[in-house]
Order: structure tokens, then C-alpha cells, then sequence
């Protein structure tokens, strides 16, 4: 297959790089681009490890072609941290347990600010189903359940603040 | 500065976990993460058949193939082994394959496309063998494919004289029980990158639960000494034993294709090959006899319990020993026979996974005790707190408890927070008028903390501390951080005993240039059995300061800075260094398997609430209470972390978890049919600990890791049997097997 261009928005920044159309997005973004924190886990979209926000929607990057991200804005683990500080989710992993070995940890917190960004106030329930692509082997999911809950407090809190 | 109260409050106290930044923002480095110049990618070439001959590799045509490295046997510079325990593992067949998937050889190329076509246009003609698939068929003995019979191992654990009970028992019960193998499903699959040469030796860096193994198998490997090999532990995606012994492999072939190629080599396994060709959890088949008084004593127990090793002896012996010294349990028998074989097959080989042996006897005692139980007419609580183990008592091996443990009491706390009795009632109603039937169902059980028997004694571990000029203290040592949190929990000890402030903690890289050999990150040690050697080289630190008079008896962290300096100056450096010393008056016999198996153990009674659909026969988990002793509790958070996941990965191998095998091979090597649990498919568990501090643990503390994953399986079994009265004695209890064990009972 023959190498073109192409042109890729990720985490606001503008990125031209060469890659065959149908390469699978993971690999442009780790190899080419050096997003190594999206992380390979199966290869067949079944464990969520390599999870971005292809515009608002959580996606697997195994399973999309560079091609089909041309145009729209790409969010990586990398692009959630400001200079201020932690995306709130990220921090609520840390306080709360919800990381161990790390490997799903990116994927799975990509599946969380998606999930926060349609429904900030999720249930229980809301939180496990939107996890359910993201596969977990240390945690048992209870801890990260508990540093979704306490994520989504967080950011309603900043969103409080922001409006008054 | 930092206030001595809240110094003296690190030790149970849920510190931020040292590697959480990294990890939240993408930023840890993992084995696929590295890059180098001029790096070839590595793939391996497989058995396509369970046993044969190699007769011939054919390369095909439309391949460049002058462009590639070949490896084959012949080019191992030293043994081709992958030493282990016994040396009969090759590093890459040379004539006679044992198992599907044995690696065979070896290519490496720049272009991963090129070098995917290159392994497709491979032929490996064999010549097949007839193969030995199961453990009836490899004590059948018909086709011998390991030694002289099949057998890796075989012992018996002999206490009072069992053949004498019989007769005098009011019941003697009998069972037969077995489990499956299980995938460890670790998310970063095994993965080495490897520079080697024969001028500068031979470094590798990967994913891995045991740096000073890898270093072993790659000098007989290179036939090269210690110092030219060096191996480098990556930030490593969970192991849960799949990376004790495995990574050896990978790390060797890799190093020879780098050395061969004189480029890196990155050897990643892709998903499929690493859930077809690496280790899992051994399948088991366990009997059961067992004589009771009709006061519900237990006079005897007789076990057999058989292990399938796969082709190859690699841990088989020790899962056998850890096993087998576990399946009577937390209780007191004065007679007691435990006939334990690890067998070969034709499969490739199984290894470690969390518990070692340890959750398949346990699984079919638990099991079983509920069976002598409703046997004999009593509740299988009561019928366990009649002859739990205490104090003074002995187990299986004649190892005499020494410690304040109260089995009868932890269980109440445990039912009591389970709602035991009122659940129990309300099912029974419920069920009757509803198709989901409910139950409620427990397991009591141990877990031996440490290697096993004289191993710690053998391992002699070393682990040092060494205080920078900047009064920084890092830790050195081989044990490491795979998710578990051991860089936090080691860091808190070393903190607590300097009396620092927890950011003044360093870990060192795991590196084997660098750090001592403290042993394999496994069976449930590196808090216990490492963690108390850093606070003894710790106090020596704080030792070797006061004694040369730079550091009063109470200081501040300010003072300790400056007496490091000042200590520094003087001497040139400060690091001490602490090896294993076993606990006072801990005797074991490796021939007649008699004495203390294990320095401590930990303790607990997990209880599970499940719901089985009548017509579907699929189970849910609703409720899950995991009650335990395991000494001090060092970093709760991270201690219930270790909790909840070992339990969830326990109801995954109760329940889903089914490896598919056909001809010796993993049929359903892929996430989307090996369904281990989602978020979607548990509850939230529920964990309770009990502390008693165990004096020879580094604060009190005990082993952890493993304990959670023993329990669950037949917890949830004996809840099943609870809601529909059918008695399942096998796992993963699949719907399947769930609906012809109800038909069986209602013909």
C-alpha cells in the first residue's frame, strides 16, 4: 500500500505525517507521532486500552483508519493535563485507586471524560456500563467506579465555580 | 517541614501511590514505548502440531528473505534451555516438538509488514507423533512423552496414620472435583526489547515479574558470566504470575536475534500469540475422602491431588508442593494423606498465575466441606467452626499455628456482614415464586505468605537502602512494582523506619547492574519477606549515622539530611545491605514435605450472594463480602485494591473464565471469546481486615497478593448450589454445565 500524507489534528495541535490511508490510527499516533500513551492491549477492540475521542465520541484506534480521523480532532491521554494542573479524572484515579499496573488506565480515563462530558452526574450503573469496553485486570473495578464518583463531583465543582 | 506526627502516620495510611502520576497522563514508559535507532521488530515462528519431528523448514518464494535475520537452534551460542527449576525446556526446538506453539524459529526485520508475510511463507514439515492431552491419558502411560512416565513430580504429605479411620468413622465421604486453566490476561501482552553482541554482552529491557530469572536463563543461554548481562525492568502492565517464568523466553530470543542482526530487536507478542504460546493456571482434578465423628469431627482426610503441567516441568513442582500443602485447609485433622502428581502433556506448558495451586485444592476442599456438611446434617458453618485450625494446633505438614488466629470469629464477621442468616430466609421465600433463583454461599480458606518450605532459605534475598549526599534515601532491590503497588508500600516502610517524610523515598529502576538479587516478585513475598529486609538495612542506615555520632537519638528529617551529607563526605558513601534470615525456630523437611510450610499465612472468609437465571442458567454476582487477617495493613487503599481485583479475577475463574483447549491448543485465544469480567458483570466488593500484627513482618505486615483469588470460586459455587439445589464440583461453572447438572437432578 502507498504512503500519503495526511493530516491529523491531535490534542489542538496540527500534525502532517506519512502513513497509508487504512494504517490503524493506534499505530500513526504511537509510532509516527509518539502518543505513547495510547496503549495496545488486544488489537480486535475488545479490551479498550487504546481508547481517544475522535471529535466527542469515544473510540478504539485499533479499529479506525488514519484516514477516517482526517478532518476531525483527536483527544490522547497526552492532551488531557493543562499547565494548571490534572484533568480531574486523572486526579481522582490517583486519590482514589483507580490505577495500578496502568496499562488500561489511559483508555479507561478517555472513557470517563467522554462519559462525564454527555452525563455529569452518572449513577453506579451509567458509570459500569460506560466502562464496559475498557477491561480491567488489577482493580476489580470497584475503585475506579468510586474515582469515577469522585471525578464527576469534582467536575461539577469546577463547572460551579466557573458559573458563579 | 513536615511535623513528626504526620511522619509517624505513614504506615496504614493510603499515601498517593508513587507511580499514579506517570500512569494518569500517559507518561510511563513500557516495553513497546522504547524506541532505538536502527530497531528490528522480532516475530516468532511456531508448531503447528502438538508433537512431532521437525523434518524440514521450507522458505517460500516471494520473500527477501537475504533481508531478514534467521535464528534458528544451531545459532544459540550456549545451551538452548531456558533454566528454570530442571533444565528441559529449549530456548527453540532442535528436532522433537512438545507442544503447539513451541518456538521454532526466529525472524527479525525493520518492516513489520514484510516481516508478517516472511512468517506466513515459513513451512515447518513434521513429522507428528502421537500426543498426550489430559492427565488421565498422561498417567495412562500409554505414549511416554516426559522422562520415564509422565510425572514432573510426585509426594505425599503423610500426618497420623489415615488407613486406620476408616472404620471407626460414623461417615466417611467421598468427591471428586476439578478446575480449568485459566488465562492471566495481564493487558500489556509480554514484550522484551533486546541490544546484544558478543563484545558487549548481552541487555535487555521488558515486561517482566522477575529481573534476576530473566538474568539467569539469558547467561546459560549466551553462555556469557553474570556481569555481561544485564536486564532492565520496564514499567510492566500487570503479570499476576504470567510474567515469572515466560519473559526468560522472550528476553532469549530476542537477545539472539539482536545479537545475530548486531541491531535492537523488539519482540512484542500480539494478543493471539500470547494467550496460545505463554503459561496459565494449571487444570487440576482433586479426590476426596474424608472420615467424620458424629460430633462432626474430622478424623481423616485422603487427597489426591493431580496437576497437568503442559510439556514442559518449568514451576510444575512447586504449584504442586503450594497445592498440595493447602488442600486440608484451615483445619484441624490428626490424620491426614495428600498424594500430589504433576504430570506432562502435550500442551504448552502451564505456570504461575496468583495462588499457584493454592485456589484448585482449595476450590474442591471448599467445596467438599460443604458435601461432608449437608452429609452428616449440619450447616456448612457450623460443620467448619467444629474443626477450624487454632492456635497450637497443626496442619497438614504438622506446621503448629502460632499465631492469635480465631477462624470461628472472623467467620461471624463475616456473615454478619453479609446478612448471612436474614439472606438466607429471604431466598428461600423468594425463590419459590420467582424464575431467578438467589443464594448465599461461603469459603474458608488460607494462603501461605513466601516461598514455600526451605525456598526463602535458599533464595537468600538481599535488598539495600542507600542515603545520597542530598539526604535522599532509594531503595535497591528486585522486587517490583506490577501494578500491585510495591513502590509505594516498600517506600512507606522505608520512610516509617527513617522516620522521612515519604517524598525523600526513592525506588531505583529495577536493573540488574544496579540492584541486588532479592528474589522473584511472586507468591505473596515482596511486601513480607522484602519489605522486612529494606527496614532492616534501613536501620542500619540510621544505625550507622548515630553511631558515628552524626544523628542524635530523636531527630528531625533536616538533621537526617545533614548527617547524610556529613556521613557522606567523610566516608565516600552510605548503603546497607540486608539478606534474608528466616523467623526463629522454622524447621522444614524437603524429603518427607513435614514441618513449617510457610514462615506465616494469612487468613480469610469470603461470602458470595448470586442470582441464577432458571431458564438461561447464567449467573451474576450481587453481593460479595471479602473478610481476612493478614497482619498490618500498610496502605489500605492499595491493600483492597489487591482485594477486589484478586476477587474479581476469583469469580472470572468460577464462572467465565474457559479456556478452550483442541489438540493441546488454546481454541479461543482472543479477548472476544475468553471472557474474563467486565465492569458491567460484577458488583462492588465489599472488604473487610482484620489485623494482627505478625511480628517478622516489616510493621506487622503479612502476604496479600494472592489470598483474595482463592476464595471466590467456591464461595460462588457453594451460593449456587444454594439457590438451586444442584451440586456443581467443577469450574468455570458455565450455564452449560450449570443445566445438565440440574437435569441429572431432576430426572
Amino acid at each position: 500500500m502507498s504512503k500519503s500524507l495526511v493530516q491529523l489534528r491531535v490534542n489542538d495541535m496540527e500534525y502532517v505525517t506519512e502513513a497509508c490511508p487504512m494504517q490503524r490510527l493506534l499505530d500513526v499516533l504511537r509510532e509516527n507521532l509518539k502518543f505513547t500513551g495510547v496503549k495496545e492491549g488486544c488489537g480486535e477492540g475488545e479490551c479498550g486500552a487504546c481508547s481517544v475521542l475522535l471529535d466527542e465520541a469515544l473510540v478504539n484506534s485499533c479499529l479506525i483508519p488514519v484516514c477516517q480521523a482526517e478532518g476531525k480532532s483527536i483527544t490522547t491521554i497526552e492532551g488531557l493535563a493543562t499547565q494548571r494542573g490534572l484533568h480531574p479524572v486523572q486526579q481522582a484515579f490517583i486519590d482514589r485507586g483507580g490505577t495500578q499496573c496502568g496499562f488500561c488506565t489511559p483508555g479507561m480515563i478517555m472513557a470517563v471524560v467522554a462519559l462525564l462530558k454527555a452525563n455529569p452526574d452518572p449513577t453506579e450503573e451509567e458509570i459500569r456500563r460506560s466502562i464496559a469496553g475498557n477491561l480491567c485486570r488489577c482493580t476489580g473495578y470497584t475503585r475506579i467506579i468510586e474515582s469515577v464518583t469522585s471525578a464527576a463531583q469534582a467536575v461539577r465543582q469546577v463547572k460551579h465555580e466557573r458559573l458563579s | 517541614m513536615l511535623q513528626n506526627e504526620e511522619i509517624d502516620c505513614i504506615i496504614g495510611t493510603s499515601v498517593p501511590r508513587k507511580d499514579g502520576p506517570g500512569k494518569v497522563v500517559g507518561a510511563a514508559i513500557y516495553t513497546d514505548d522504547l524506541h532505538f535507532p536502527e530497531l528490528l521488530h522480532g516475530v516468532t515462528v511456531r508448531s503447528p502440531v502438538p508433537r512431532g519431528r521437525l523434518v524440514a523448514i521450507r522458505y517460500g518464494s516471494g520473500i527477501p528473505w537475504e533481508e531478514l535475520t534467521i535464528v534458528r537452534a544451531a545459532d544459540i551460542p550456549g545451551k538452548n534451555c531456558i533454566a528454570l527449576i530442571t533444565e528441559d525446556q529449549p530456548c527453540l526446538v532442535q528436532a522433537h516438538i512438545n507442544h503447539p506453539e513451541e518456538p521454532i524459529l526466529l525472524l527479525a526485520h525493520h518492516d513489520r509488514c514484510l516481516l508478517e508475510e516472511a512468517r506466513r511463507a515459513i513451512q515447518v514439515e513434521v513429522e507428528s507423533l502421537p500426543a498426550v492431552f489430559n492427565i488421565e491419558e498422561s498417567l495412562a502411560g500409554k505414549e511416554v512423552i516426559w522422562g520415564e512416565n509422565n510425572i514432573f513430580k510426585q509426594f505425599v504429605i503423610d500426618k497420623g496414620n489415615v488407613d486406620l479411620v476408616w472404620n471407626q468413622a460414623d461417615f466417611v465421604i467421598a468427591g471428586e472435583y476439578s478446575t480449568g486453566s485459566q488465562e492471566q490476561l495481564y493487558i500489556e501482552p509480554n514484550g522484551i526489547v533486546a541490544v546484544a553482541s558478543p563484545e558487549e554482552g548481552v541487555t535487555v529491557w521488558g515486561s517482566m515479574q522477575c529481573p534476576y530469572y530473566v538474568h539467569r536463563a539469558l547467561t546459560r543461554v549466551f553462555a556469557l558470566s553474570n556481569e555481561r548481562v544485564r536486564v532492565v525492568q520496564m514499567e510492566t502492565g500487570g503479570g499476576f504470575g504470567g510474567k515469572e517464568d515466560y519473559p526468560s523466553m522472550v528476553a532469549a530470543h530476542a537477545a539472539l536475534l539482536a545479537w545475530k542482526s548486531r541491531k535492537p530487536v523488539k519482540l512484542i507478542y500480539d494478543r493471539a500469540e500470547d494467550m496460545a504460546a505463554t503459561t496459565k493456571r494449571h487444570p487440576a482434578k482433586i479426590h476426596h475422602k474424608t472420615a467424620v465423628r458424629r460430633d462432626g469431627k474430622l478424623l481423616g482426610m485422603e487427597v489426591h491431588f493431580a496437576i497437568d503441567g503442559g510439556a514442559y516441568a518449568t514451576l510444575s513442582p512447586v504449584v504442586l508442593s503450594r497445592g498440595g500443602i493447602h488442600a486440608t485447609g484451615p483445619y484441624y485433622c490428626p490424620n491426614i494423606r495428600i498424594h500430589c502428581k504433576a504430570v506432562a502433556t502435550n500442551t504448552p506448558p502451564h505456570g504461575a498465575f496468583r495462588g499457584f495451586g493454592a485456589p484448585q485444592s482449595l476450590f474442591a476442599l471448599e467445596r467438599h466441606m460443604n458435601k461432608v456438611a449437608f452429609s452428616i446434617g449440619l450447616s456448612p458453618e457450623e460443620f467448619r467452626r467444629r474443626n477450624f485450625l487454632r492456635k497450637g494446633q497443626d496442619t497438614a505438614t504438622g506446621q503448629t499455628v502460632r499465631e492469635d488466629i480465631d477462624m470461628s470469629a472472623l467467620l461471624d464477621r463475616a456473615l454478619a456482614e453479609a446478612d448471612y442468616y436474614n439472606k438466607q430466609a429471604q431466598f428461600t421465600r423468594e425463590n419459590a415464586r420467582s424464575p431467578i433463583k438467589k443464594g448465599i454461599g461461603f469459603a474458608a480458606f488460607f494462603h501461605g505468605a513466601g516461598f514455600t518450605g526451605s525456598g526463602e532459605r535458599y533464595l537468600a534475598s538481599r535488598a539495600e537502602v542507600e542515603a545520597t549526599a542530598e539526604g535522599r534515601v532509594r531503595i535497591l532491590t528486585s522486587g517490583v512494582e506490577i501494578g500491585q503497588g510495591t513502590n509505594t508500600s516498600l517506600s512507606q516502610i522505608v520512610a516509617e523506619t527513617l522516620k522521612l517524610p515519604l517524598e525523600w523515598v526513592d525506588v531505583a529502576q529495577p536493573d540488574t547492574a544496579r540492584v541486588p538479587d532479592s528474589g522473584p516478585t511472586v507468591a505473596s513475598r515482596t511486601c513480607m519477606v522484602i519489605g522486612k529486609l529494606l527496614e532492616k538495612a534501613a536501620s542500619g542506615i540510621r544505625k550507622t549515622l548515630q553511631d558515628s555520632g552524626m544523628l542524635a537519638s530523636s531527630y528531625s528529617a533536616f538533621e537526617f539530611l545533614e548527617a547524610c551529607r556529613l556521613y557522606i563526605e567523610r566516608h565516600g558513601k552510605l548503603k546497607i545491605a540486608a539478606q534474608y534470615q528466616p523467623p526463629p525456630d522454622i524447621h522444614w523437611d524437603d524429603e518427607q514435605h513435614k514441618g513449617d510450610a510457610y514462615g506465616t499465612f494469612s487468613w480469610a472468609v469470603y461470602v458470595a450472594e448470586v442470582s441464577v437465571d432458571s431458564l438461561t442458567f447464567e449467573t451474576r454476582v450481587q453481593n460479595f463480602i471479602a473478610a481476612q487477617e493478614v497482619g498490618r495493613v500498610i496502605h489500605p487503599l492499595l491493600a483492597a485494591g489487591q482485594i477486589e481485583g484478586g476477587v474479581i479475577q476469583g469469580i472470572g475463574y468460577a464462572l467465565y473464565e474457559n479456556v478452550v483447549w483442541k489438540q493441546g491448543r488454546m481454541e479461543n485465544a482472543q479477548m472476544t471469546n475468553y471472557i474474563v469480567p467486565t465492569s458491567v458483570d460484577v458488583p462492588s466488593i465489599r472488604v473487610i481486615f482484620q489485623e494482627n500484627p505478625y511480628p517478622y513482618g516489616p510493621m506487622g505486615a503479612k502476604g496479600i497478593g494472592e489470598l483474595p483469588i482463592d476464595g471466590p470460586a467456591p464461595a460462588v459455587v457453594n451460593a449456587i448450589e444454594d439457590a438451586i439445589g444442584v451440586s456443581v464440583s467443577r469450574i468455570p461453572a458455565l450455564p452449560e454445565i450449570l443445566m445438565e447438572a440440574a437435569e441429572m437432578v431432576h430426572v
